[in-house]
């Protein structure tokens, strides 16, 4: 990186250097992340099709894994349709507002220690903010289409939101208690030490809540009435065809690898290896064994997991049920917990010393 | 009183939510029970109803006699015969149409005919690339007989003794 600062620097004013810099470093973050999109698909088809005792696609290239790569050509080339009597720009506009934000958070993901594209202070804020805006796409998208489908939709994405943001804040509230910091790399090292430092132990409840809201946030099986195939069609997305509804998809699994991480991140030790430094003396297994992205990697991957494994097993909430959750089991369960965390911060008790 | 707790509990340590978890995850290491249709097939009844045939005798000479059994019998009306008195004085079809458009694969014209003369065969695997096509001509059927008449010997064979 510095070699090629210095590169730039020969023949190209300062300003111009930095913003090619951070340009390739948005790159470098995007394209494994689009390609992450694209994969997770496969996988979703793959892993919900064994779970049903079949075998999922493996007919486009080796296996099947050029199937993704068959189903974004074929959404390339499809026509974008608007409904008449849509309102044109937003219905336009939606699916980009839906994805962008997906993307945005990415930028102060710490994927190792320094390895981050913006060191924000207030992540936490930053992370809470962009995903709500998320939303919007949502929403907006149901609101112009001008189908009575897609606005019911938008009805009930907004208010499901609203009910399991409060949930998110507050189970990340307790996650900033307890490492004492809004950078997310600062959360991260107040987990350093092994296993038994991550956060997920003391944090259990609210790992659990933040988890199951970061479903209900993304709009995923079983709480993905916004979607609802067997009551509202598909719900927001109905009129949307061709490329503007991969954008959709996009998003939507944007979200589902930014959720996992952040899990990850907040709550299981990011970067940090289960073993501590302990083994990081062993020879040619240290630099495997020791902290590292690939154990960030496997934990979203496992997060990840979780998530189509979710899919292939519950079948959809009702949406009074829904709400049900949200606003008379979750909520007050991180509200017990972090009362509780409190007051085991104020008496000074472990693990929260 | 119990019962409440216990719902409490079960709730909060997600029992249910963790032994349906447990049933798909076991599920995915299980064999797949999926058939890789054109590389595999399964195994095909000897009654099988496909692609229709005219048979004919092992000297050569056709069996149908065009008693129009098979016409009658058809529910959708799909087959389409007519006939002549041949020099040697046998009776005999000059045409014996199938539309394959109006089949519906009954079997009732291979049950009707007294002389095995049309049978449906194994074959599945045909498609019509024009609207013209579709009708299928006593030749095509002959030839298509002639084609497949060791495989479908051996399944009337097979299925003779339950007749």
């Amino acid at each position: 990186m510095e070699t090629l600062t210095t590169f730039l620097n020969s023949f190209l004013p300062e300003g111009l250097t930095t913003l090619i810099i951070i340009l390739l470093k948005i790159i470098a973050i995007l394209l494994p992340l689009i390609l992450a999109v694209a994969y997770t698909t496969f996988a979703e088809r793959k892993i919900i099709g064994y779970m049903q005792v079949r075998m999922g696609p493996n007919r486009v290239g080796p296996k099947g894994w050029l199937q993704p790569i068959a189903d974004t050509v074929k959404l390339m080339f499809k026509e974008i349709i608007s409904p008449t009597k849509a309102s044109t720009v937003v219905f336009i506009i939606a699916p980009m507002l839906a994805l962008a934000p997906a993307l945005a958070v990415w930028s102060i993901i710490p994927f190792w220690d320094g390895g981050v594209l913006a060191d924000v202070n207030a992540g936490l804020l930053l992370v809470l903010a962009i995903t709500s805006l998320d939303v919007f796409g949502v929403i907006l998208a149901g609101w112009a289409s001008n189908s009575k489908y897609a606005i019911l939709s938008s009805l009930r994405v907004g208010a499901q939101v609203v009910a399991y943001e409060i949930a998110m804040g507050f189970a990340l509230v307790g996650v900033l208690m307890a490492a004492g910091s809004l950078n997310l790399t600062e959360i991260v090292r107040a987990q350093e030490g092994g296993i038994t430092n991550w956060f997920v132990w003391p944090l259990i409840g609210l790992f659990l809540v933040y988890f199951i809201s970061g479903v209900a946030e993304t709009n995923r099986a079983p709480f993905d009435v916004a979607e609802g195939e067997s009551e509202i069609v598909a719900g927001f997305h109905v009129e949307y065809s061709g490329m503007a509804f991969a954008l959709f998809f996009l998003a939507e699994y944007a979200m589902m690898i930014l959720i996992s991480t952040l899990t990850a991140l907040l709550f299981w030790g990011g970067w940090l290896s289960p073993f501590g430094h302990a083994l990081d003396n062993v020879p040619v297994l240290g630099t495997i064994l020791g902290d590292g992205f690939h154990w960030l990697f496997i934990k979203a991957l496992f997060f990840l997991f979780c998530y189509l494994w979710f899919r292939a097993t519950f079948p959809r909430y009702r949406y009074d049920q829904i709400m049900r959750l949200g606003w008379k089991v979750l909520i007050p369960v991180t509200l017990v917990w972090i009362f509780g965390e409190g007051v085991a911060i104020a008496l000074g008790w472990k693990p929260w010393l | 009183m119990f019962r409440s707790i216990s719902h409490f509990i079960k709730s909060f340590t997600l029992f249910d939510l963790l032994q349906g978890l447990s049933v798909t995850g076991k599920f995915l290491f299980k064999p797949k029970v999926t058939i890789q249709y054109p590389e595999q097939k399964t195994p095909l009844s000897p009654r099988f109803r496909g692609h229709h045939a005219l048979r004919r005798y092992p000297n050569g000479q056709e069996r149908c006699i065009a008693c129009k059994l098979c016409e009658a019998v058809c529910p959708a009306l799909a087959i389409d015969i007519e006939l002549e008195e041949r020099p040697d004085g046998t009776r005999r079809t000059t045409k014996y149409d199938i539309d394959f458009f109006k089949c519906i694969y009954c079997g009732f014209c291979e049950e009707a005919c007294p002389v095995d003369a049309i049978v449906e065969t194994h074959i599945f695997e045909y498609c019509f690339e024009n609207r013209e096509g579709t009708t299928i001509t006593k030749e095509e059927l002959l030839a298509f007989g002639d084609k497949h008449e060791a495989e479908i010997a051996k399944r009337k064979a097979a299925d003779a003794p339950y007749r």
